[in-house]
């Protein structure tokens, strides 16, 4: 097992996941599986061989800088969980 | 024959005429949606009044005079493709509630054109899957046979276009997700080339792969609904800029002088009989008409789905960490401190596949892994892409089968993540590498589900794609075949 349930612990908590313990077992299990079968990649010579990140060779993509319309306040926020006036509420931080 | 049965080329002519009403199309629809979507469970939400009042909208437009293809013409559009003011959800429960305050560019666009959306189709969570059963309305259902998958993630485009259930539809393809679903219910659907159609609006799953293309009931409608929604658009970073051709006027130019390349990566033991048979019927008719067939070679096919599910997953994790209950979305109530708000919310609004995705793409992006998956992964693809531009050197266009099988049951592979992944084996490559690919129904299996053919093209070469795939259309016994409904 590449990933002990320890590491699918830290895992889950890198991905901002609370997952139950049946989950946790399962998921790692699963991602052994998986990243066992990843391992054919290392049977590949990549020295010197440039990642790729795009398919395509995009340069910056630029506009004219002229102002356009934007989504009005209420708009932007219609979809909120919880709101107060202009802002998005949150359970308290500190 | 009814209205709901046509094609968007026949409608068009008929609505050029004023012989039909696209009022009565889309009321012929709206009844078809209404006896058969609790059937086949094509729709995630069906918007009867917006459809309506689009339509009449059009009626007056024609009255005028201002017809274009996809005027009056009812569409179904994936549920990752926001639409202002109608609920998308991408399959998730995490955005059950979320209403886009804006269109998606390709919506901006058949909207000028007048076309009609008759609502939002189902697909797996997030676009991640191959059968449409992980939404959180349930699997889609086969119009061929109830007990297979309808394929996926687009399951509910594919299924609605099958079905008649609208005349043609919007998906999103990131590793096959139009090919293999146009593939397993028996209809036409094109993956477009990375950057050729606008991604503004369509929610991210992995950004260097996603595309938005047409699944259509044939060929010409591919080429009109693609012509229509491809182009420039400065809202989308990845769009490309280049002159795009008439695909319909050139749509019957023939396929003589075509150099059709045969990848032996692709006819591989593990794939069904029925599906070699009929793409090798497929490229001995391209053969008989006048193609020149040449034998290539793909050598790092065998690690596509190695690098997919590592790149894929990893943009993943990344994208979907905007799904954290503050601005949009679920919010779980079972807390009362940020950190636990977060991974509660994102635990109960997410299913297990999608977490399964976020969890290896994380564990690929984390300290220390990052070398050994993300960039060798990276490193792969850029091999697999030098594979294609040789394979390109030598031929026109690549014809492989879409999936190892016809469609598999409900509930066969759900369990089995490995073996759903490896079900992609023939779509990844070329979206890795960004060229476009068409999957056009050619056959059908003993057991009476269809069987498509893929046509993989070099970059921009969409047009050369349609010619070809037309070609195999007209030469098919079964391309025309529709479900007994």
């Amino acid at each position: 097992m590449k990933i002990p349930l320890q590491e699918g612990e830290y895992i889950a908590r890198l991905a901002r996941l609370k997952l139950t313990e049946d989950e946790l077992l399962l998921f790692t299990k699963q991602l052994n599986t998986v990243l066992d079968y990843m391992e054919k990649l290392n049977k590949v010579d990549t020295s010197g061989i440039k990642p790729t990140s795009h398919a395509l060779h995009i340069k910056n993509a630029l506009r004219e800088d002229i102002v356009e319309g934007s989504l009005k306040k209420e708009e932007a926020m219609g979809n909120a969980p919880q709101k107060d006036g202009n802002f998005f509420l949150v359970p308290k931080v500190i | 024959m009814e209205l709901f049965e046509h094609t968007i080329s026949q409608l068009h002519e008929q609505l050029k005429k004023r012989q039909i009403s696209s009022l009565d199309i889309t009321e012929s629809l709206l009844k078809r949606i209404d006896q058969l979507d609790g059937i086949l469970h094509t729709y995630i939400t069906i918007t009867p009044e917006g459809a309506r009042k689009q339509a009449k909208e059009a009626d007056q437009r024609v009255g005028t005079g201002q017809i274009s293809p996809l005027t009056g013409i009812p569409l179904a559009v994936k549920d990752n493709i926001s639409i202002v003011n109608t609920p998308t959800t991408c399959g998730s429960r995490i955005l059950k509630n979320y209403i886009p305050p804006y269109d998606a560019t390709v919506i901006q666009i058949l909207r000028k054109e007048g076309a009609v959306f008759l609502g939002k189709t189902n697909m797996d969570e997030f676009a991640m899957g191959s059968s449409t059963e992980n939404s959180f309305i349930g699997p889609t259902r086969n119009p061929w046979n109830r007990d297979y998958v309808a394929g996926g993630s687009s399951g509910g485009s594919a299924t609605a276009v099958t079905a008649s259930l609208c005349i043609a539809a919007l998906g999103s393809d990131t590793g096959g997700s139009i090919r293999q679903p146009a593939s397993h219910c028996g209809v036409v659907g094109l993956k477009p080339t990375y950057g050729l159609v606008s991604r503004f609006g369509l929610v991210a799953f992995a950004s260097s792969l996603d595309q938005i293309g047409p699944i259509t009931k044939d060929v010409r409608d591919c080429a009109m609904l693609l012509q229509a929604i491809c182009g420039f658009d400065q809202h989308d970073s990845t769009s490309i800029n280049t002159s795009v051709p008439h695909y319909m006027a050139n749509l019957n130019k023939g396929i003589k002088g075509l150099k059709v390349g045969i990848p032996k990566e692709y006819f591989i033991e593990g794939t069904d009989k029925e599906v070699i048979e009929t793409v090798e019927s497929a490229i001995a008719s391209l053969g008989s008409q006048g193609a020149e067939l040449i034998h290539v070679s793909l050598p790092h096919t065998e690690y596509a789905i190695a690098t997919y599910y590592i790149i894929a997953p990893s943009e993943a994790s990344s994208n979907l960490a905007r799904y954290d209950g503050v601005r949009y979305g679920l919010r779980s109530e079972d807390t009362d401190d940020l950190e636990s708000m977060y991974t509660m919310t994102r635990a109960q609004g997410f299913g297990p596949e999608v977490m399964r995705r976020i969890m290896l793409g994380t564990y690929a992006l984390s300290k220390g892994y990052y070398d050994a998956f993300f960039k060798k992964a990276s490193q792969v693809r850029t091999l697999m892409i030098n594979d294609f531009r040789q394979a390109f050197s030598k031929c026109h266009v690549l014809v492989t089968p879409v999936a190892p099988t016809p469609a598999f049951k409900i509930g066969e592979k759900i369990d089995d993540p490995l073996t759903m992944y490896l079900s992609d084996i023939f779509t990844v490559s070329p979206s890795l590498a960004g060229i476009p690919c068409i999957s056009v129904p050619y056959g059908m299996s003993s057991n009476g589900l269809p069987i498509g053919v893929q046509i993989m093209g070099n970059y921009f070469d969409e047009l050369t794609l349609i010619q070809a795939a037309n070609v195999l259309e007209k030469t098919s016994d079964t391309s025309h075949h529709r479900p007994p409904f």
